[in-house]
């Protein structure tokens, strides 16, 4: 092995390297090194004038590899690696030093960090030395995507991913498209109707010639990588042909079996069979399993006899169906916070204290009500209300640190909605503060505040009960400092807003990540928020965060944006850094056979053999093989002696 | 205590790329601060770490070694960390059999959004080690 030549570039990152590192030390100290040939310092190495210099400097000392000493290889690896091509020199000689968010950021004395940052970057430095030239490798794409969760974010993404000529999948796992917006009676701030706006969208995913809608599924596999992914899928039978239903509804109407309708979130009752909402898609019945007297003649088979189209069929089974797609965008939506954790507002225990989507239903012409705001316990009208925001939000002690960002929204559509309905009633709303960024909000509020005789009275109520008839509600009204004691009629609570039930599952399945509150993870807060950090997978909705309909709708098209880009390149390039075997070292025991996860190795003639186009490079069988004979190529073991070496060398 | 018997343990930590290194990462961008003992070693998976690695960061003078991946279940590669895992139990037995104290040896999972947990886990790591002082038994006479 001839003797590198490597440039050593050292960034200041303005003072947020500089601050509490000493960059100079850590440059002289590289130039130390036996390898290095070139070293720099730079205010900003990323800026234009910064990348100059780096693709300068390898051609005029002739440099074979570089190290840049800065912040996370997250952000500028492929930024410098770019421009190591472009000096001439191969991109995989290119490595990051990261001194930044492991080094300077959370260190503040400056000779420690300084003594630190010389470990690290000498580390890379060593490592550097005995990379090797890679090409990357060259896969071809499946065009066509999947989308993951048939609410207002996936029906979008699903439209613009069609639109573009890109088949779809789209697979959600309830009876119906439509999410939770298909609940909502009207939305903030324009109060036009949600089913409005929703259904002719919904229509149109289902005819979209390019969209393949695979509704009451569940997705239970995913293999393969960014390009190229294989999904495998669960399709529950509905035991009701959706070609053939004819939506005339006798079946309900003989069916023995009353349960609570979750569609309406417990407002009502359905049957065993049943249609979630006159507008579901796809338009047709379907018979829950789980609550049939057992799907049998002998037991019950009313429904099938009264059927006159002949749609029910007891004999659907299950299916398995695998697909091949090259991007997946998952936007399975959210779920309120369980009502049953808000001890001293009742657990969820009292009658006639509501959360918010099932006001939303009593709102709605095609809800429980028929759209009168009716309470519950014996459907009279309630002549007050009183709606209290940030249960559950905002509390870390107790429940969810963050804000859910909607509930101040939605709220004062709810005062309105109320006063619309009840113009003789009384609303009152229990806030800590109100948020109403966005386009036409505050006026909202404002409005709701003014025009509707809404008291907002701020602070927290402490406690609910059940007293003559009615919910007494005991709060404090924090600026006139004074304790408030409301008999109501009824209690709406906006409750927070948490991922949707089965988001830890799809989580797995698809090895994404999450974050601190259980939604799904964007790659990078500011730069990549609709991408997950495994490639080929974007986040759309409520899923990744609390958000409102035009927020889910923006960030919807941007994941589309993205599936689209990926799939119009013809092939993608996937990382060289796989297996290598040392032919030479290897006896064929087979350890590493049994240690890869990804299947990648087999035995041929007595050695190990890597297939290059399954391998992930994760370094199982090289920790495993006690002849060193296998190795990841560079990051070999040989490399990771040294740099341990180097970590430990003052 | 006098300034002298404030010992600085060297320790070398090896992270996984997909969520103790990415954790570490957040730890930055939060700005937690955390105690600069640790270097460390980004590898693909905790699957890839060979347990020779940590007998060579013994044997060249670490006080102690932190081996950090994916929660169990969440590891990029599916199952890298139960390999892990399986390898690390071995590596605790074998050093304490040596009779190097096995509080030397760590292994963590965190998470690429738990920031916070990956500075506890260092500052923890080092008070626990500052008490024990200089590792020894394994450290290689002369080195290099
Ligand atoms: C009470 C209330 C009132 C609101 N009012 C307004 C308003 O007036 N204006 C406004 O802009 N916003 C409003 N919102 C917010 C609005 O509901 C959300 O922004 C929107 O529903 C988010 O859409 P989504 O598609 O991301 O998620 P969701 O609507 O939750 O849809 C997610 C879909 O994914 C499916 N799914 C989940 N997991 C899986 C899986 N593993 N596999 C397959 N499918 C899966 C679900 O069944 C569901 O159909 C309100 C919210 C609440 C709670
Ligand atoms: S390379 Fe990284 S550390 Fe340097 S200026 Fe750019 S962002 Fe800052
Ligand atoms: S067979 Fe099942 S779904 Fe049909 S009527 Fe009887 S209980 Fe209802």
């Amino acid at each position: 092995m001839t003797k590198k030549r490597t440039g050593v570039f050292v960034c200041h990152c303005g003072t947020n390297i500089a601050a509490t590192v000493d960059v100079a030390k850590v440059a002289r100290e590289m130039s130390g090194e036996d390898t290095v040939a070139f070293t720099k310092e730079y205010v900003y190495m990323c800026s234009e004038p910064g990348q100059e210099s780096v693709v300068q400097a390898i051609k005029d000392n002739k440099l074979d590899s570089i190290v840049v000493t800065c912040c996370s290889p997250n952000l500028h690896e492929k930024t410098f690696r770019d421009n190591a091509k472009r000096a001439g020199i191969n991109n995989f000689t290119c490595e990051i030093a990261n001194i930044r968010e492991q080094c300077s950021w959370v260190h503040s004395d400056k000779a420690k960090g300084t003594e630190k940052a010389i470990k690290i970057s000498r580390s890379v430095v060593r490592r550097v030395n005995r990379n090797q030239s890679l090409d990357t490798i060259a896969v071809s794409v499946t065009r066509r995507a999947m989308v993951i969760g048939g609410g207002v974010a996936g029906i979008q993404a699903a439209l613009d991913i069609a639109n573009a000529g890109v088949e779809v999948v789209l697979v959600e796992k309830q009876a119906t498209i439509g999410g939770r917006m298909l609940q909502l009676s009207e939305t903030f701030p324009t109060l036009d109707c949600s089913q409005c706006v929703l259904s002719p969208k919904m229509v149109e995913v289902k005819r979209h010639p390019k969209v393949k809608l695979m509704t009451y599924s569940e997705v239970q596999e995913v293999t393969g990588s960014v390009g190229n992914f294989r999904v495998k899928i669960l399709k529950k039978p509905t035991f009701v042909d959706p070609d053939k239903c004819k939506l005339c509804d006798d079946c309900t109407a003989v069916c023995p079996v009353v349960v609570p309708n979750e569609y309406e979130i417990n407002l009502t009752t359905r049957r065993a069979i049943y249609i979630p909402y006159a507008q579901s898609i796809p338009a047709s019945y379907t018979l829950d399993e789980s609550t049939c007297l057992g799907l049998n003649p002998v037991v019950c088979g009313k429904c099938k006899d009264v059927c006159e189209a002949e749609a029910i069929n007891y004999d659907m089974r299950p299916e398995t169906v695998t697909e091949d797609v090259g991007a997946i965008v998952v936007a399975t939506g959210f779920d309120l916070y369980d009502q049953a954790n808000m001890q001293e507002l009742g657990g969820g225990k009292i009658e006639d204290v509501l959360d918010g989507l099932q006001f939303e239903r009593l709102c709605s012409a095609s809800g429980a009500t028929q759209g009168h705001i009716l309470r519950p316990s014996d459907h009279k009208e309630p002549k007050n209300v009183v709606f209290i925001q940030c249960v559950g939000s905002r509390d870390p002690a107790k429940h969810c640190a963050y804000c859910s960002k909607i509930c101040c929204m939605y709220t004062a559509k709810h005062a309105q909605l109320y006063k619309h309905h009840v113009p003789d009633g009384r609303a009152y709303v229990f806030y800590i503060d109100i948020r109403s960024g966005g386009k036409g909000y505050e006026e909202f509020v404002q409005r709701t505040m003014e025009d509707n005789d809404t008291l907002y009275l701020r602070g927290r109520v402490s406690k609910l009960y059940r007293h003559d008839g009615k919910v007494r509600v005991l709060g404090t009204d924090t600026l006139s400092g004074q304790n408030v004691e409301i008999d109501a009629d009824m209690v709406v609570l906006a409750l927070a807003m948490v991922p949707s039930k089965g988001t830890t599952e799809i989580a797995k399945v698809l090895k994404i990540g999450r974050d601190k509150d259980g939604f799904l993870a964007e790659a990078h807060p500011k730069l990549r928020p609709v991408e997950s950090v495994t490639g080929g997978i974007y986040l759309a909705g409520a899923a990744q965060a609390p958000k409102d309909i035009p927020e889910t709708v923006a960030q919807a098209g941007a994941a589309a944006a993205k599936v689209i880009a990926l799939l119009s390149q013809a092939t993608l390039s996937r990382s060289p850094l796989i297996a290598k075997v040392r032919r030479s070292h290897c006896t064929g025991c087979g350890m590493c056979v049994d240690a890869c996860p990804f299947i990648a190795i087999r035995l041929e003639n007595g050695k190990a053999v890597v297939n290059e186009a399954l391998c992930e490079g994760c370094g199982s069988c090289a920790a495993t093989c006690l002849r060193a004979a296998i190795d990841v190529k560079n990051v070999t073991q040989l490399q990771i002696y040294e740099m341990i070496e180097a970590c430990l060398t003052v | 205590m006098s300034e002298q018997q404030v010992y600085e343990p060297r320790i070398v930590a090896f992270l996984c790329k997909w969520c103790s290194s990415a954790g570490s990462d957040l730890a930055g961008v939060s700005r937690i601060q955390y105690p600069p003992n640790a270097t460390p070693i980004t590898v693909p998976c905790t699957g890839a770490i060979s347990p020779m690695y940590i007998m060579s960061a013994f044997n060249k003078g670490a006080d102690g070694v932190l081996v950090s991946g994916c929660h169990i279940g969440d590891c990029h590669y599916i199952e890298g960390n139960f390999l892990a895992r399986r390898k690390m139990k071995l590596i605790m037995e074998l050093i304490e059999f040596i009779g190097v104290e096995p509080n030397r040896f760590r292994m963590s999972w965190v998470s690429a959004a738990e920031g916070a947990k990956f500075a506890q886990v260092i500052t923890d790591f080092v008070d626990d080690l500052k008490p024990l002082g200089p590792q020894d038994k394994l450290k290689k006479a002369e080195l290099t």
